[in-house]
């Protein structure tokens, strides 16, 4: 049996050679669609890395607790609308809920900073000293400001690489400079390593951290003390984060004094759900892009079978000889499976290497990031023998059940 | 010498529609071993179908057919081919060779379904074009063979696995005089001195001559079984 099957794919490939425009012309097919299913999921993976590495970039196991909506007398207002949440929340938070690893808070605002004769319009975050720990800030110079910062509202500010390429002239060192705030100084104490672009597509660099005490008093101004733009808290482990959310929860509508028919007056949000949110729009993208791909692998494996379905024809008369001279059923159903799956694996190893090379130059021309694992590879490759073999059968059938006087005797 | 074929009471009905064909109504055969017979009759008087069934490559509708004893009617189909391919060799009117493959290719074929090594397949495919006097034609393709030197690539086809029974359905049909006996002297030879059983059908009745038996056939039945003159030494005819 070995040796009949290697005769035979050699055979097959020898057949396959002499119509060299039939069979390429057959293979196109399989060699789009199966090029195009790599081009497509390549694409598809490496836009999901993309937002993974963006996700990743807010920190890690991250929490974030924003301001939500309060009815007042039937009246809703929106998202923000009011000021709900303080800086004793977060403390509370820190004892109540042993889960959290650390939290911290902010507010922030657009700003007019000056330094020299340049200005800029950044955005300026009061922070607890823990924000830059929890969203996995690193320094490039200098360092954070302390607990002392803090306490004293001292005017020190730390800032982001857009901030310091729009304030700065290229060499100059911002670390120690003075820059002014909404018209008060500041002495720059560090600079942070840049992130790019968050999940939503925005510039995350472009920040300037100050202490929250010096924020409320000194730059922003306030209703009364304490209020945040939005709390933060980070878990030791991302399982932890489910049940760490459902404790601050609880905690929060105790602290806000909520009847139980009342909505929350705050919104939390982890990393998983703002991860969750791209991932399905990419899923939802890749999904469609397999399918299109599908379709022409689809009409691929037809072509192959209407030309199997011809070649049987044609070669009618060979069939019978080869039944004459003792081939069994079997035998010319395996012939022409194999003559099926040569096609659909020269294809599919075509498609791929088109595939590829469609990837790469998607990533040169349009920039996008592609990845092409060797799952989706194997993957396209089983694929294009099973096409051959599912619409192999039919043609194969029909010549190992013809009749072998009929078969002769055919003209 | 042993039985090799025996038929008793074959009949084959085609359906074609409403009508009824009985192309073979009633067939008595008996054919010893190292017998040389030669098939005759007009077109439609059922020798074609006869050797069909003699081939193994269809079956009688009613009748018992026995080829070295045993009941080909009972067998499977992959039995059959399997039959076809240790114990029969074909040989054709229009020698049926498959085009573009090589005369060596041709003739290792039965082989190759048998399960050969390619090298064994080679050697005596190579063996049997030699004996045909083809030696050094291995590579040439059919169609750059005459007409005679097909039908001799395709006798070494049937000879390869040294079969017991070879059938020829008008061999030298399609062949020139010179070609024609050629062909009908290497038949003639394999019969006489290797003992292989020929069964020819022909309408020819020169060619006919070749065989020791003659058996003629009219409208699905045998009409004479004779020997012929250059048989005169032949066994016993009516079976």
């Amino acid at each position: 049996m070995p040796t009949f099957l290697l005769l035979t794919a050699l055979t097959a490939v020898r057949i396959l050679g002499r119509n060299r425009l039939r069979t390429g012309l057959t293979m196109l097919g399989i060699v789009i669609g199966v090029g195009a299913v790599i081009a497509m999921v390549s694409i598809g993976e490496g836009a999901k890395a993309a937002v993974a590495e963006r996700v990743a970039s807010m920190g890690t196991n991250v929490i974030l607790i924003l301001p939500g909506a309060v009815t007042t007398g039937g009246v809703r207002g929106g998202q923000g609308g009011v000021v709900t949440l303080t800086t004793a929340d977060a403390v509370e938070l820190k004892k109540r809920v042993p889960l959290l690893r650390e939290t911290g808070w902010a507010r922030r605002d657009v700003m007019q900073i000056v330094h020299g004769n340049k200005n800029w319009n950044g955005t300026v975050n009061g922070i607890s000293p823990s924000y830059l720990t929890i969203r996995g800030w690193s320094f490039t110079g200098g360092g954070p400001f302390t607990q002392q910062d803090l306490d004293t509202a001292a005017r020190v500010a730390v800032l982001g690489q857009t901030a310091v390429d729009n304030l700065f002239e290229p060499g100059e060192e911002p670390v120690g400079a003075i820059i002014r705030i909404n018209h008060v100084p500041f002495r720059v104490i560090g600079t942070l390593a840049p992130k790019g672009q968050s999940a939503q597509g925005m510039d995350q660099d472009d920040v300037i951290f100050i202490p929250f005490s010096t924020a409320e008093r000194k730059v922003f101004g306030t209703y009364f003390l304490g209020s945040v733009g939005a709390l933060f808290a980070s878990t030791e482990r991302p399982e932890d984060l489910a049940p760490a959310v459902a404790q601050i929860r609880e905690v929060l509508r105790q602290r806000h004094r909520l009847q139980p028919d009342q909505d929350d007056d705050f919104f939390i949000r982890t990393q998983v759900d703002i991860g969750k949110v791209h991932e399905e729009t990419s899923e939802t993208l890749t999904i469609m892009l397999f399918s299109i791909a599908s379709v022409s692998l689809l009409v691929g494996g037809i072509g192959i079978m209407n030309i199997l379905l011809v070649s049987v024809t044609e070669r009618t008369k060979e069939i019978g000889v080869r039944m004459a001279v003792g081939a069994t059923r079997r035998h010319i159903l395996i012939q022409f499976l194999v003559e099926a799956m040569t096609l659909s694996v020269l294809g599919g190893c075509l498609g791929i290497l088109v595939g590829i090379l469609g990837a790469r130059a998607t990533t040169a021309v349009a920039g996008w990031p592609t990845i092409i694992s060797p799952e989706t590879v194997i993957a396209a490759f089983v694929f294009s023998v099973a096409v051959g073999l599912f619409f192999g059968l039919y043609p194969a059938n029909k010549a190992a059940w013809m009749n072998p006087i009929d078969a002769l005797r055919y003209e | 010498m042993a039985a090799l074929i025996s038929c008793e009471d074959l009949w084959k009905i085609y359906r074609l529609g409403d009508v009824e064909v009985q192309a073979l109504r009633g067939v008595d055969l008996l054919i010893k071993e190292g017998e040389f017979v030669a098939i005759m009759g007009a077109s439609g008087s059922g020798k074609s179908t006869l050797m069909n069934i003699l081939g193994c490559l269809d079956r009688p509708t009613k009748g018992c057919y026995r080829l070295q004893g045993v009941d080909v009617g009972g067998l499977r189909a992959d039995q059959l081919a399997e039959i076809r391919n240790r114990r029969i060799g074909f040989v054709f009117q229009n020698f049926n060779l498959i085009p573009r493959t090589s005369a060596l290719e041709n003739v290792q074929l039965p082989l190759f379904y048998r399960g050969l090594p390619l090298r064994q397949q080679r050697a005596l495919a190579a063996e049997a074009l030699a004996r045909v006097g083809l030696q050094g034609r291995e590579n040439h393709y059919p169609s750059q063979l005459s007409g005679g030197q097909q039908q001799r690539v395709a006798i070494a086809r049937a000879l390869v696995a040294s079969p017991s029974l070879l059938l020829a359905d008008e061999p030298t049909g399609n062949l020139d005089t010179q070609s024609s006996l050629e062909i009908m002297a290497i038949l003639d030879g394999l019969n006489k001195k290797q003992g292989i059983t020929i069964i020819l059908v022909t309408h020819e009745t020169d060619i006919a001559a070749y065989a020791e038996r003659e058996v003629v056939m009219k409208d699905g039945r045998i009409l004479t079984d004779r020997k012929t003159p250059s048989g005169a030494s032949a066994l016993p005819v009516e079976a």
